[in-house]
């Protein structure tokens, strides 16, 4: 088993509490975990990406190659474009439709769709809808773990028993609300294949 | 050796657990990225410590690096943690620390930022550690940033000398399982009862230098002996030497494409000079990656060049910038086309081909938080200065370098900390007017008390701006050391009490700040316009906690 995984968007957006939870996930299936992540001067409303790799053999280096992901997993449709060189050629693209884009320069809507559905097979999640019908606009992230969580290789099971155990000192309600969460996003399995 | 539960640690709050582990009766640190966690892990831990460890941040690190040479005198455990240019500030202390030598033991940990992705420079520590002539290690693993943090003490009382523990970015900011070991209880209070060696008079300074190059013998030895070194066997005719993270990126490639090379781990210093010779002279062909300046190349390389070292000297790796596994492969694979060997069948990964949507992502450059108070400030500050045809405002280090940035593009320069006032204050004395400087809390408390102090004696014409948000706010919100005092500290270093002047920049304000700083830019002498407002994360925080 051996999973690279890019998790990226914008400085803010829990990017760190999905790898959080996917590092838990894997440590008590007994797997090597290196996850690196942006701290310091980027985190103020700059791109924010962390680098997962999870493998049942020894992890060398925390930084995933070129060409390599497996997995793209964002929370902004441009920050999945951003980290595209890192993909591997059958990787994946999950990534959130809500553009955060208020910056010089963000690209149209429809060109960010046509390259992404350019890109690779891909899952487009309206996650803002589907965190406020979980309960809470916060519980975004949570949303996308769910909708990559087919593609992680690690059952549901072991991912709700970290988010569990994850959100537990905030509270049962925090719990139920992300897991709901969770849920609705793994609900959105409709990957679609690349245009060309 | 009892294993402990397993964690989820980064490489700082591994380096922070190992040094709990390892008994340490304090940790003493100012906060800088990509250090700060190491500090934070500790100050989190402090209640889950007997004895508890003694936590709180320093005013710089130069303080910081001094009370732990003070608890190493009485005979303690102690950390002591800054990131790359703080080793600046620290380094008197630091160098002089290697003369007098340690009681109890002392680890330095070292935070380097190559790539500069929060830093003014990418300079190497280990050019201090190699400087002060004392051991340094350099782990590779969150694992062994974990043992060496052990180990670190255990070698600093051996050998009574500080001990230097290098992390990077990389290493310091990624997570990994590590698998700690039963902690050691502290020290007890054992002050040292050789006085000369810690009075660095010329006649004791220069007998305690010549036991440290005296002890450079054994320190060699030590490293000859390191587990933290080690050897990689291979059949190929070509090898890697790597140090530190280094390493990792060398097997990545190594083992992802199949290859057969040999490579040469080192984690500690000094060189291991017998190990590396034997390693070295059995391959006409050897890559020297290092994470950092070419330190070691260089030494391999000598000063007439052996061709056979290979690295970021003649170009195999950049000259600058963090190390990848990109960089690496081009490297490793690149030279293998060169050499002509076919041995391996070589098949470079692809990239996906669609990198041409690349060209719609817009950079996301860092900024100012929606309801920061360094936002209201600059926009005054750019309102005054339209009055003015010369429009310099010297910056300091903190969030509000970002001021820097569009939309504001308010600050003119940003060098070290506390630079905002000394620099404003050569300008001024140079005829600059007006000389305005702006400054945060946390870093006029840090190295800008003594600027003003003497912009005060010299009666410079200088108005500093402290931007007091009552926190640390850019690595993460850490106490400052002056909250609530800065009038009483403006004031006890000389500035005329009527030219202390406190705004609350806010949109509702800001014809009163403007007035404010028009009338201190228009006085001949040093002023303070204190801008107090409370940085948004802290309030958000404090409300949470409500």
């Amino acid at each position: 088993m051996h999973k690279d995984i890019i998790i990226a968007g914008v400085g803010g957006q829990g990017i760190l509490t999905i790898a959080a939870i996917i590092d838990l996930a894997a440590m008590q299936l007994g797997l090597q975990v290196k996850q690196a992540e942006v701290h310091g001067m980027s985190q103020r409303g700059g791109a924010v990406e962390s680098h997962l790799r999870i493998s049942s053999n020894v992890i060398w280096s925390d930084l995933i190659p070129l060409g390599r992901a497996d997995l793209i997993l964002s929370l902004e449709p441009m920050e999945a474009l951003r980290h595209l060189p890192f993909l591997s050629p059958e990787g994946l693209i999950v990534t959130a439709t809500e553009p955060q884009g208020d910056i010089v320069g963000y690209p149209s809507v429809d060109a960010l769709n046509d390259a992404i559905a350019a890109a690779a097979p891909h899952l487009l999640v309206d996650a803002s809808t589907l965190a406020a019908a979980a309960g809470s606009s916060k519980s975004f992230n949570l949303v996308m773990l769910g909708a990559a969580s087919p593609y992680l290789g690690i059952d549901n099971h072991e991912l709700e028993k970290a988010i569990t155990t994850y959100f537990a000192p905030k509270g049962e309600n925090i719990v139920a609300t992300n897991l709901k969460a969770f849920r609705l996003g793994a609900a959105q399995q409709r990957l679609k294949t690349t245009t060309r | 050796m009892q294993m402990m539960e397993k964690k989820l640690l980064l490489g700082a709050e591994a380096v922070a657990q190992g040094a709990l582990d390892a008994g340490i009766s304090g940790v003493y640190a100012y906060p800088g990225t990509p250090s700060t966690e190491i500090t934070e892990y500790i100050q989190q831990s402090r209640h889950a410590v007997q004895p508890t460890v003694r936590s709180a941040w320093a005013t710089n690190e130069k303080t910081a690096y001094e009370a732990a040479l003070g608890m190493s005198y009485a005979g303690k455990r102690c950390l002591v943690c800054m990131k790359h240019v703080g080793l600046n500030v620290a380094a008197d202390a630091f160098m002089n620390s290697a003369i007098t030598g340690v009681q109890g033991g002392l680890v330095l940990v070292v935070a380097d930022d190559p790539s500069m992705h929060s830093s003014q420079n990418e300079q190497d520590s280990r050019f201090y550690g190699r400087f002060a002539m004392i051991p340094i290690l350099e782990p590779a693993n969150q694992q062994e940033a974990y043992e060496m943090a052990r180990y670190g003490f255990d070698l600093s009382e051996e050998v009574a000398l500080p001990v230097m523990l290098r992390i990077t970015t990389r290493l310091s900011h990624s997570r990994a399982v590590v698998t700690p070991t039963a902690p050691r209880p502290q020290n007890g209070l054992n002050p040292t009862t050789d006085k000369n060696r810690w009075i660095l008079l010329p006649a004791n300074a220069r007998k305690n230098y010549r036991g440290l190059l005296d002890k450079q013998e054994q320190l060699q030895q030590i490293a000859e002996q390191s587990s933290f070194n080690s050897e990689i066997a291979g059949e190929g005719k070509r090898a890697v030497i790597a140090f530190g993270i280094a390493c990792n990126y060398a097997m990545e490639v190594i083992t992802s494409h199949g290859l057969d090379i040999p490579l040469l781990k080192i984690s500690q210093y000094p060189l291991p000079k017998k190990i590396m010779k034997r390693f070295a002279e059995q391959y006409n062909d050897i890559l020297i990656a290092e994470e950092g300046y070419p330190i070691q190349e260089e030494l391999l390389r000598g000063f007439f060049g052996d061709k056979r070292f290979r690295g970021r000297l003649d170009g195999t790796l950049p000259p600058a910038g963090e190390l990848s596994p990109a960089l690496l492969k081009k490297a490793l694979l690149g030279s293998m086309q060169q050499s002509n060997d076919t041995r391996h069948d070589i098949k470079p990964m692809t990239v996906n081909p669609q990198t041409e949507s690349h060209l719609l992502v817009a950079p996301r450059p860092p900024m100012l938080c929606k309801g920061c108070s360094h936002r209201d400030l600059f926009e005054a500050i750019n309102r005054v200065m339209t009055d003015y045809p010369a429009q310099h405002v010297f910056g300091d280090i903190g969030c509000y370098t970002l001021g820097a940035l569009p939309p504001y593009s308010t600050i003119s320069s940003c060098v070290d900390m506390g630079a905002s006032i000394t620099m404003a204050k050569g300008a001024a004395d140079a005829g600059l007017r007006p000389a305005l400087c702006v400054i945060g809390d946390s870093t006029f408390t840090h190295s800008g008390i003594t600027g003003l102090l003497d912009a005060v004696n010299d009666r410079s014409s200088l108005t500093v701006v402290i931007s007091d948000n009552g926190t640390t706010a850019m690595t993460g919100g850490q106490d400052s050391a002056g909250t609530g005092r800065f009038f009483d500290i403006c004031r006890g270093v000389g500035v005329e009490e009527a030219h202390i002047r406190t705004i609350v920049p806010l949109k509702k304000n800001l014809e009163r700040n403007l007035a404010v700083i028009r009338e201190e830019l228009a006085y001949e002498g040093v002023s303070v316009i204190i801008a107090q407002r409370e940085c948004i994360h802290i309030r958000k925080t404090k409300k949470a906690d409500c």
